[in-house]
């Protein structure tokens, strides 16, 4: 039998609070999918829509921002501007037909390790019940 | 005899925490000792902290590893203090570290030894016996030090006598010795800090709440049941048969207030606990009916009130004025019998889960053995101060802060905490950097330009990593790609062993990169830092890849996908590692003087601290005068003279060669930042330039004019503040007193002012004293008489006076008479005063927000100052070398002024003591050449610190902290962040796929 397929999905935490949280997942031992590559910013004000574009046209088949809980950002509001970038980008991968679950925002605080690992499951069924991203080929051709 | 340069710090909580940071940063070597197995005290324990609903373990976690990584603090947990002997200066303090029957320099806290012990079920002291531990535990996931500790009480090896070695069996570090002893020590300190805390009371006395029912819980265990971290992962359950409760009571005052019990006092905090518990609870689940069952709401705090409101107005928490008589059982349910205080009747009412709001009481052992010292206990049984002297114990050089003290809530222990390091600090000012140690590094290896040369170190950790993820497969995978030089396997990358195969391994191979793939960055980055400095290699020549929380702990049923999945992290950190570049700490030299603005109490006390710490003070004064408002106050609640404290404190102040006043006097033109600043002080006659290297601001308040209200003309209808002055003059034969009149109401003054109760009380009493036969009443929506000033209400009380409670529906009204609706005999009273008097609120300073614009620092809606973080950074601002105390930060008594003013001399005299701070090495960085000064990055930073100068962004690197939202929001890729530049973190995004 052909071994399930495993989403790519790139995740980024800020140092403070998601990278935390999924730090406190590991150490709660919550089991998740092996879908995630997480790459750690010191904030999510500094997730940058570049990094998310270049994630999905090398092959990634979600792009998660996640980052401190509204008001508790570690550097003041760095959270806001991440939103409003989160939702720039929204448009344009709407504009290009990308399906909606492929690029998503949570917020997790560093204790929110049992919520931290149900959001990546969750995540990961989504992007499975999708499939492989389409963006990767269309970017090929 | 010369004065000993180091501190002995008793209780790990986070007050001892805080005071052994600031005492370690300011020069002194510092003995952290604390009787359980991990610091962290009470706040560990807790899910969130009022009122913004922190997560109380994450804020407080950071400086848990701090101060266990720090230098110049070793970290004694599982120790105790027996005895004291010697003098303030040069105590000599006996302790006991008591063995863990685990050698904790092998140790490496994996776990393994604990989920493998058979005996399990055993109550969990942290989770306040509400879930398990086995017999050798760690505490919790964070703790510091994060070592096992054996229970011999329950071991089956000490406790039964059988042959058991699980535990050895599990170390694969061989870190469990059953034959270590307990070891004692004689430690020389200058002096001793009691952070010693307090302990939830145990309601196990109190039968008619029924403490010993499954679904009768304390806050303490409420808390850790709500907590994601506690025994349910924060499933809120019953224990007696598994459901979520749909209806919850707290039930305050359980063990305050209540002189049965000989607790007499108010505990200050379980009020605004019991609404954050009840918040988190709708949080979970907004359909759960939650009702508090109280005396007084006593919202006493920066916030609180507010907090209070939106428990009311935006969760719909049902705050029942009442007396609960029991809790009885009726079919699996349980019954409040309880008194309608604002019906006056006797009612019940069936609930699921009842919560016991229980107060803050010390500890017999510790009262013992502070007593044995010479220290005396107060008539609460806490550590006795005055009220000019708030962190000082009767035993010179010995000090206290915290709820040893008195009950208080966090913010007021980090205050103390800071205060009595400041005030340490200035005692043993001789001895400053006397013990310290610096550790000397060799030169650092020049890279740039050379191709990297990367060693690849991927960890076991027992079997943490090694037990899931095939090792030597990922090493054999890491070594066929770029600029790998070397690639290892280390049995404990975190051991001394493993940190000097790194150490050797970067001479013997001239190794230009260190990727370590193990644990988490966030935990072990500053171990590994440190190595890499010490051979030679620049810190942020090192990157890690976090293998084991995000990878072999998650995926522990999937092998191969887990090695899969290790691999591709460990190669997105080389792809990373390749491009690191070295980074440069500066330092920034800081200009020893200070300027303290306002020479009331809190700027007297905080100029007088800096002196004594020998540091050169500008205290600026608005007025003719010093002393502030304390000049206008002539009683204190606990009896003591305000004119001597006020007198003397200035006598002080102005015989002190140290500082320089300017009476009549501005602060105008502020430029610069921490350790440079300059600015003008203006008075009528002249201008001066200074400059100062920090900045307290202690700019006061005022009581608030009440025009308008209730008649207020100054004469029959004076104010709390009005009375003061003439209070041994007053002929009049009844008086009547209103509270919270112009406070708790609309925005700015939604606060309660903290003070007035206790004023309206002190007064009242003052009055009865001298004419016993003069009628008094006071007109309250609730008494605040908070702490451990209750026992004045009650003598209030006693003395005959009058309490009337009335609510916002139905104010007192004031013509010749006071018609008030009484609801205790259920009518309107009339009452004829010859003297009213209104309590009115402290309000802040009208100049507070030209002073914040200068030095860039925030006001709260309240106009008061906002401070860097309401919980732990009390007497910061997020600015670098400002600080605040007193009323700028808000109302408080005398007591809490003055510590505060200790407080923010104390973390002044950090920077001050140092003569530098040390610059942020991860900050934003622009290219010239291709920045266009479109001052994006200027508009975006929330710490002002990028400024367009000559048309190119310009970054203060004093004042940025590294967030990076500048360089993304960059429209020319001029502005990068160092350590986390666009071509770094870009290359970690493409490597995540392939090489």
């Amino acid at each position: 039998m052909e071994e399930e397929w495993t989403p790519k999905i790139t995740l980024f935490c800020c140092n403070w609070c998601s990278y935390a949280g999924s730090d406190d997942a590991g150490v709660g031992r919550k089991q998740q999918p092996p879908s995630t590559r997480t790459i750690r910013v010191m904030c999510s004000g500094r997730t940058d829509p570049g990094f998310v574009l270049t994630a999905l046209m090398e092959g990634s088949d979600a792009v998660l921002f996640t980052g401190c809980h509204i008001g508790d950002c570690h550097y003041i509001s760095g959270n806001y501007k991440a939103k409003k970038r989160f939702e720039m980008l929204k448009e344009i991968l709407d504009e290009i037909g990308l399906e909606d679950e492929r690029l998503q925002l949570q917020w997790i605080s560093a204790s929110e390790g049992s919520e931290f690992a149900e959001y990546i499951r969750k995540v990961t069924e989504e992007i499975k019940a999708i499939g492989p991203s389409p963006l990767r080929q269309e970017w090929m051709k | 005899m010369e004065k000993v340069g180091s501190v002995l710090v008793v209780g790990g909580g986070v007050g001892g925490i805080q005071a052994s940071l600031d005492l370690a940063d300011s020069g002194y070597k510092v003995y952290l000792i604390e009787h359980r197995p991990s610091i962290g005290g009470g706040m560990a324990q807790l899910d969130k902290t009022f009122p913004t609903c922190d997560c109380s373990l994450c804020i407080e976690s950071p400086k848990l590893v701090e101060s266990s990584r720090h230098p110049n603090i070793d970290v004694l947990g599982y120790t105790e203090l027996l005895s004291v002997g010697g003098e303030s200066g040069n105590f000599i303090a006996k302790i006991k570290k008591k063995t863990r029957h685990v050698d904790i320099n092998i140790c490496t806290g994996c776990g393994a030894c604990t989920q493998k012990c058979v005996v399990k079920k055993i109550p969990s002291e942290f989770d306040e016996g509400i879930g398990e531990r086995r017999a050798i535990y760690i505490p919790f996931s964070q703790a510091v030090p994060n070592k096992a500790t054996i229970d011999i009480d329950h071991c089956r090896i000490f406790a039964q006598n059988k042959i058991c070695k699980v535990c050895q069996k599990a170390c694969t570090a061989g870190a469990i010795d059953f034959d270590l002893k307990d070891e004692y020590e004689d430690l020389d300190v200058g002096a001793i800090l009691f952070a010693t805390g307090a302990v939830p009371y145990d309601p196990s006395e109190l039968k008619q709440y029924l403490p010993d029912h499954p679904d009768v819980l304390t806050a303490m265990q409420y808390e850790r049941l709500m907590c994601a971290n506690g025994p349910t992962i924060g499933h809120v359950k019953r224990f007696s048969d598994g459901e979520e409760p749909k209806r919850i009571a707290f039930i305050q005052c359980v063990g305050s207030r209540n002189p049965k019990i000989g607790i007499e006092y108010c505990s200050a905090v379980c009020c605004n606990y019991a609404t954050k518990e009840s918040i988190i609870t709708k949080e979970h689940n907004r359909d759960t009916d939650i009702s508090i069952f109280y005396m007084d709401y006593r919202a006493c705090g920066k916030g609180f009130e507010e907090f209070y409101k939106r428990g009311q107005d935006d969760y719909g928490i049902n705050y029942v004025r009442s007396r609960v008589a029991e809790v009885y059982e009726s079919d699996g349910n349980l019954t409040i019998k309880y008194e309608d205080l604002a019906e006056a009747k006797l009612k019940e009412e069936q609930f699921d889960m009842v919560i016991l709001s229980v107060g803050l009481s010390q500890s017999k052992k510790t009262q013992e053995l502070i007593t044995s010292i010479g220290v005396d206990l107060n008539e609460f049984g806490n550590l006795a101060t005055t009220i000019d002297h708030p962190v000082e114990t009767n035993v010179k050089g010995i000090f206290v802060c915290g709820t040893a003290q008195g009950p208080k809530d966090i913010p007021e222990t980090v205050a103390q905490s800071s205060g009595a390091a400041g005030k340490i600090g200035s005692l043993l000012s001789e001895a400053r950097n006397t013990l310290t140690t610096k550790k000397e590094l060799p030169p650092e290896k020049d890279v740039l330009g050379l191709e990297p040369r990367i060693g690849v170190f991927v960890c076991h950790c027992g079997i943490n990593i090694g037990g899931i993820v095939n090792i030597p497969e990922v090493v054999e995978y890491v070594k066929t790609l770029p600029n790998v030089v070397y690639a290892t396997e280390v049995p404990y990358a975190c051991s001394d062993d493993g940190n000097k195969q790194i150490f050797d391994k970067i001479h013997e191979l001239d190794l230009s990169r260190v990727v370590m793939a193990a644990c988490t960055p966030r935990t072990h980055e500053p171990l590994f830092h440190a190595t890499c400095a010490e051979a030679g290699l620049n810190p942020f020549l090192f990157e890690f890849a976090n293998i084991r929380e995000h990878c072999s702990w998650i995926h522990m049923n999937e092998k191969e996908k887990a090695t899969e999945k290790a691999k591709e992290i460990v190669r997105m950190s080389i792809a990373k590692a390749r491009l690191l570049e070295p980074l440069g700490r500066g330092e920034i030299p800081v200009n020893q003087k200070a300027l303290v603005i306002g020479a009331g109490i809190s700027g007297m006390s905080a100029a007088l601290d800096l002196a004594a710490g020998g540091f050169p003070v500008y205290l600026v004064e608005r007025t003719g005068e010093l002393g502030g408002l304390l000049k206008h106050i002539t009683s204190l609640p606990n009896g003591e003279d305000p004119e001597q404290i006020v007198n003397n404190t200035i006598k002080k102040v102005e015989e002190n060669n140290l500082i320089t006043v300017y009476p009549n006097s501005e602060v105008s033109d502020v430029s610069g930042s921490v350790g440079d600043f300059k600015a003008k002080v203006i008075s009528p006659e002249k201008e001066e330039e200074i400059d100062f290297g920090i900045a307290i601001i202690a700019t006061g308040g005022e009581a608030f004019k009440p025009e308008g209200y209730y008649g207020y003309d100054g004469k029959r209808v004076i104010t709390q503040f009005e009375l003061e002055k003439i209070i041994d003059k007053v002929e009049a034969k009844t008086i009547v007193m209103i509270q919270c009149v112009g406070a708790r109401e609309e925005a700015p003054r939604t606060y309660c002012s903290k003070i007035c109760c206790t004023e309206a009380v002190k007064n009242a009493i003052r009055i009865k004293k001298q004419k016993p036969k003069t009628d008094i009443f006071i007109l309250y929506k609730d008494v605040r008489t908070y702490g451990t000033n209750e026992v004045l209400y009650t003598k209030a009380r006693e003395a005959g006076v009058i309490f009337v409670r009335y609510d916002d529906l139905r104010k007192p009204v004031v013509n010749e008479y006071v018609d008030v609706y009484d609801e205790f005999i259920g009518e309107n009273i009339k009452i004829k005063p010859d003297l009213v008097v209104l309590s009115t609120p402290m309000v802040p300073n009208d100049d507070n927000a030209e002073v914040g614009k200068m030095f860039k620092v925030p006001l709260a809606p309240t106009k008061f100052f906002f401070e860097a973080h309401v919980k732990l950074r009390p007497v910061d601002f997020a600015t670098d070398g400002v600080y605040l105390c007193g009323l700028a930060h808000g109302p408080k008594p005398i007591d809490e002024c003055i510590a505060q003013a200790s407080a923010a001399a104390g973390r002044a005299s950090i920077p001050l003591a140092a003569g530098k701070v040390i610059a942020e090495a991860i900050v934003a960085s622009p290219d010239e050449e291709r920045c266009v000064g479109c001052a994006i990055c200027e508009d975006k930073c929330a710490y002002l610190a990028v400024t367009i100068e000559d048309g190119k962004a310009v970054v203060n690197k004093a004042m940025c902290k590294g967030c990076g939202t500048c360089v993304t929001a960059c429209p020319t890729g001029a502005m990068e962040q160092l350590h986390f530049k666009n071509n770094q973190i870009l290359a970690q995004v493409k490597h995540a796929f392939a090489w």
